[in-house]
């Protein structure tokens, strides 16, 4: 039972949940997963369900071994690439949208229209215009990202409270001051969601993108992995990249948690 | 019933003009007839030196009125110039000049109580330390001393107005627009900071206008009062200096009158 003087808990309805509690709640579904599939690889040949002891010892070779780690550091780089280009070109876009509403009339549906291309297509019209691995990696990973990005920037832009607005230009700020004091704050935790979210999406697409040609990362290696047949080894592939997001997403709900402390937390759950 | 205090106020007491509205007109979308019109071409004049209090009914177009001299919003027609400039067209030449209360208190939620309250002279580029320690004073003498680190989620409403004021307040802009700047707070710190501001506009010279919803507050704090109807536009006028009793008695049955049409 939580006391009197405790802090209040963080998860609605479990009151006794402290930060060992937490952490006990992250893993354990996790455990339980892995203790079932151990349990049915018992049964069934490891090409279809391989150890899980198996699948860690693998996926501790890639991490520890230079030269495939380096294979998983090129899709990183690939991957946190194509967002920052993204992110830069989303960016131009959402500040000509949101201070243009025709500019905004005339962009959104090309962008809605961008967004229902599948990235395979994007795979091969990349193959058919660009030479170059890298060059038709980055088209496709920015092409893929861009206009989710753009439109969560335009909403976090448009999000700004026009009250705090009007009450800095009242000071008559120059645009500069305008930008660093109302609207970069304003719209931070917009962007980090924006990251949050795309990196699921950029970390799915990375791998389609690598079956353009390169000859190594996290997707040429799937391929290879499925061509013999090794399922350990596609499953340790595949733990790289999720391991990847995860730590990112930790990295910035670690930002997130420095930064946005002015934030009121409501002990009552919405 | 003589109306000496309808019209304009004594040359003795009159430095330059400070705001100038000229048929002032503001409408919402379309035209005056198929928009929504908020202010009726005011005419009005506020010279240097003085603290007029507006009244008038809610919705009548005060806070517009505000916003235009603020730059916020342009005149749909007319002219107003504050100290001879466009305040819409004319963006940076009143930098430092115009400070406002406003209605609601408008603190940026990332900053802690005495950054807010040094914002308008951090956008006016005053150095750091000599902003913090402006703002310090005001948020003490506003009875804020030892919340200056505290963000304003932490803050009651009251406690909020009051770092809003210090905010107006800090950046010692000669003239201040004020939207009924006290009403979030209790009488008795209310009325502490009404004396202290008719004051200090009276000690430094400033022009202010101010919004209010108290006709009592009107007279006690107000060189000259201005009745509003609705769409905005001056009903009644009268100069407070040098009025005496009976004479205050007569403008307050004047302005109860004037707000219940
Ligand atoms: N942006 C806007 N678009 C359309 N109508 C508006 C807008 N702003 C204000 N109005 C209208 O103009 C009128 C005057 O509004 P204003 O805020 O100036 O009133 P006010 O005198 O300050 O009222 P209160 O005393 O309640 O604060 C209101 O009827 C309001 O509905
Ligand atoms: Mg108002």
């Amino acid at each position: 039972m939580a006391s009197g003087t405790a802090p209040a808990p963080r998860l609605p309805g479990l009151s006794a949940a402290g930060s060992f509690g937490r952490a006990a709640l992250t893993v354990l579904p996790f455990l339980t997963l892995a203790a079932l599939w151990q349990a049915g690889s018992t049964v069934l040949p490891p090409y279809l369900l391989p150890p899980v002891t198996e699948i860690l010892g693998r996926a501790a070779t890639i991490l520890t071994t230079g030269e495939l780690l380096g294979e998983v550091l090129a899709t990183v780089a690939r991957t946190l690439g194509g967002l920052a280009g993204a992110f830069l070109l989303g960016g131009l876009l959402a500040a000509l949208m949101g201070r243009s509403r025709l500019t905004a009339r005339l962009l959104s549906p090309l962008l809605t229209f961008l967004q229902g291309i599948p990235a395979l297509s994007w795979v091969v019209f990349a193959v058919i215009w660009f030479r170059g691995t890298e060059v038709r990696i980055f088209f496709i990973m920015l092409v893929t990202t861009l206009p989710a990005f753009t439109f969560q920037l335009l909403d976090a832009y448009r999000s700004i409270p026009r009250d705090l607005a009007e009450m800095v230009a009242s000071f008559r700020p120059r645009r500069w001051q305008m930008f660093s004091r109302l609207v970069w704050p304003a719209v931070l935790p917009g962007i980090l969601t924006a990251w949050k979210v795309n990196l699921g999406n950029a970390s799915r697409v990375v791998v389609v993108a690598e079956l353009v040609g390169a000859t190594g990362g996290v997707g040429y290696e799937l391929l290879q992995q499925q061509q013999l047949f090794d399922m350990a080894g596609a499953m340790a592939w595949t733990l790289q990249l999720v391991l990847f997001v995860l730590l990112v997403q930790w990295a910035i709900s670690a930002i997130e948690a420095a930064a946005f402390r002015y934030r009121a937390v409501s002990e009552r759950a919405l | 019933m003589p109306e000496v205090f309808d019209q304009a106020p004594p040359a003795r007491q009159a430095g330059p003009a400070e705001i100038r509205f000229e048929g002032v007109s503001k409408w919402y979308g379309g035209s005056r007839e198929s928009g929504f019109l908020a202010v009726d071409a005011v005419d009005l004049e506020v010279r240097r030196g003085e603290l007029v209090a507006l009244l008038g009914k809610t919705g009548c177009g005060k806070s517009t009125l505000f916003n235009m001299i603020a730059g916020l919003q342009a005149p749909s027609a007319g002219t107003l110039r504050v100290q001879g400039h466009d305040p819409f067209r004319d963006f940076a030449a009143l930098r430092g000049h115009i400070s406002i209360v406003f209605q609601n208190d408008r603190l940026l939620p990332w900053r802690n109580a005495l950054d807010n309250a040094a914002f308008g002279l951090e956008m006016m580029d005053v150095p750091k330390a000599e902003r913090h320690a402006k703002a310090r004073h005001w948020l003490a003498r506003l009875g804020l001393h030892g919340h200056e680190a505290d963000y304003p989620h932490a803050l009651s409403g009251g406690m909020r107005q009051r770092v809003a004021i210090a905010r107006a307040f800090a950046t010692e802009a000669p003239i201040m627009l004020c939207d009924e700047p006290f009403s979030a707070l209790d009488e008795i710190t209310a009325s502490r900071l009404r004396g202290e501001f008719s004051e200090l506009v009276r000690e430094t010279g400033r022009t202010a206008v101010f919004i209010t919803h108290s006709i009592g507050e009107a007279l006690e704090i107000g060189s000259r009062i201005v009745v509003l109807q609705r769409p905005a536009r001056i009903a009644y006028e009268a100069t407070m200096a040098g009025a005496g009793e009976a004479e205050r008695t007569q403008i307050r049955a004047r302005i109860r009158e004037t707000l219940a049409l």
